[in-house]
């Protein structure tokens, strides 16, 4: 289980999280959502050590992040940040298989090779598995670094805006891949979203920040109500249910 | 795979006729005393290769950047600025110039200091431009230039003498002395190295993927910048700066084995690097007659290369 506790950054003086805390409810994916700035991906990168907090903690299994050994934290919690710009030429199989390091040390054996598989069709990736990485579209090129990342085959799996660049078919596919993530293998999930209608369809719980602050935690339907995102976002967003999914009609709304 | 290890044993073919030719080629007089005389120069030409392609392939990947070496960024002028501080404070007969053990120590603590400091000041602040980081580079060498310029006038003449020795070393005049020394931290960064050459795969990802994968990222950036310093500083020891050539061998590596393992890159340019040295030294010694010097020609070639890179470079970034 992830503990947040009492979580804060600043850059400079300026607070970019502030006194955040929030459990992770295991086998769920939970959004962070919020305005520009709100510090989404700072406590994600808090939560998974590539970025150390001025104060507070975050707890994995009880213990605290910082006192785990690299490579076994690894093998728990993975990260995929939004930018990913390799200098190296490397092909989809090859930047796949690196997801199996913590395990490997480099060398794989038949079982990686098996993870390796698995991710690449998890993705759909599989006609395009011996192309160089800098050949693809961004599209792309982002679902072999999620191939990556399941490859790694962690309980924890953390994605810093993982529908960037992406059009709605991809990142509708994403989501899915992510929801069956969950569902078929048990992972928990957690991601930094844009787009609050994705956080409204397809995750359980929902974050939100604002300034740095904890603004809303919940479950998902206790946040897409007008009055919470008025709270989050400023604006009066009008919902409508559609087959059982809330859409927020935010484009033409009041600020 | 198969293709990247058929062009390995070219290129080691390839550096061993080198190294034969250099050694048999037109023996005149006495075999017994040219010989022996060669095969020390082809010792010092070899470690030194290897040296330079190793520290600058593991310098590359930490740096993220296929232009700047540690040479470029003036990490073997940090060698003759010590040297000359030596010399001036102390004298040629202090126990500084005279233990060469000594000597050597002093000249490695400080360029890995200064090593550490250029990292944290350039790579560690946000991303510098590359332009940034080349003028600040070429100024410091250039204010190192004119501190050892400014002491070596004032210094007393015949102490001079015996520094420009000291730093005049090329590969005609080798500080034989010093190959034991040489030799022995090569060894131990090869045998060090080879533990980490899969860690140095993974941080070819970039720094947050790396730490993803459970590399203790910025540890192992300080362990490689140290491992760098100490190997440009065996070369520059032996044999004197050679700017460009770091630079030349590891993009020929990166570019005639598609790989992004430094097991095969490091091993790759190492070849590259003796075949240049050892054979470029051929060139100089039986065409040229030694009316010019190897790090000339290098240093021209590499130039124009280096030049290359930079607009491809930008090329690709505009």
């Amino acid at each position: 289980m992830i503990q947040i506790k009492d979580l804060t950054k600043r850059f400079g003086k300026k607070p970019v999280v502030e006194d955040v805390s929030i459990t992770i409810e295991p086998k769920t994916i939970t959004s962070f959502i919020g305005p520009n700035g709100a510090g989404k991906s700072t406590l994600l990168s808090m939560v998974s050590r590539l970025l150390e907090a001025d104060s507070g903690e975050v707890l994995l299994d009880q213990n605290s992040v910082r006192k785990w050994k690299s490579s076994e934290f690894a093998k728990r919690v993975s990260i995929l940040k939004q930018t990913n710009h390799i200098s190296v030429r490397l092909t989809v199989r090859e930047l796949v298989s690196f997801g199996r390091y913590p395990y490997s040390k480099g060398h794989l054996n038949s079982e990686d090779e098996k993870f390796v598989d698995t991710a690449i069709e998890y993705m759909n990736l599989g006609d395009m598995q011996h192309k160089f990485i800098d050949e693809l579209s961004g599209g792309q090129k982002q679902r072999a670094f999620i191939a990556m990342v399941i490859a790694q085959d962690t309980e924890y799996i953390l994605l810093d805006e993982p529908l960037n660049n992406l059009d709605m078919k991809h990142s509708v596919q994403i989501m899915k891949i992510l929801r069956r993530l969950v569902d078929e293998l048990g992972k928990t999930v957690i991601i930094v979203l844009h787009d609050i209608n994705f956080a409204s369809v397809y995750s359980d719980r929902i974050v939100a920040l604002k300034d740095g602050k904890l603004v809303k935690d919940g479950p998902t339907h206790e946040i897409i109500n007008s009055d919470a995102l008025r709270d989050i976002y400023d604006m009066d967003i009008p919902i409508q249910e559609q087959n059982g999914c809330r859409i927020c009609i935010y484009f033409n709304s009041h600020t | 795979m198969r293709k990247n290890s058929t062009k390995l044993i070219a290129l080691g073919v390839l550096a061993i006729i080198c190294i034969l030719f250099y050694g048999f080629y037109d023996i005149k007089g006495g075999f017994d005393y040219a010989f022996p005389r060669r095969m020390v120069r082809v010792a010092a030409m070899v470690l030194t290769g290897i040296a330079i392609a190793y520290s600058t392939v593991v310098f590359q990947t930490i740096t993220h950047n296929r232009i700047l070496t540690p040479s470029v960024m003036g990490l073997d002028s940090m060698y003759t600025v010590v040297q000359t501080l030596i010399y001036f404070f102390a004298g040629s007969m202090s126990v500084w110039v005279l233990n060469k053990y000594l000597n050597f120590g002093a000249a490695i603590i400080a360029m890995v200091l200064f090593a550490l400091i250029l990292y944290r000041f350039l790579f560690r602040a946000d991303k510098h431009p590359i332009y940034l980081l080349l003028l600040i580079g070429m100024i410091l060498g250039t204010l190192l230039g004119s501190l050892v310029t400014f002491l070596q006038v004032i210094i007393d003449p015949v102490e001079y003498l015996s520094l420009q020795n000291r730093l005049f070393a090329n590969f005609v005049n080798v500080k034989k002395d010093l190959l034991y020394i040489a030799l022995a931290i090569l060894v131990v960064a090869f045998i060090y190295g080879y533990r980490m050459m899969g860690k140095l795969d993974v941080m070819s990802l970039g720094r947050e993927n790396a730490m993803n994968l459970g590399i203790n990222y910025d540890r192992m950036v300080m362990n490689v910048l140290i491992l760098s310093s100490v190997l440009i500083a065996t070369s520059t020891a032996l044999v004197g700066p050679i700017t460009f050539l770091g630079l030349i061998v590891a993009n020929l590596a990166y570019q005639y084995l598609t790989t992004y393992k430094h097991s095969v890159l490091i091993l790759g340019a190492s070849l590259i690097s003796i075949i240049a040295i050892v054979g470029g030294q051929f060139l100089v010694e039986h065409i040229f007659e030694l009316r010019t010097t190897l790090s000339v020609i290098i240093n021209f070639i590499g130039g124009i290369y280096f030049i290359y890179l930079l607009l491809k470079e930008s090329r690709a970034a505009g």
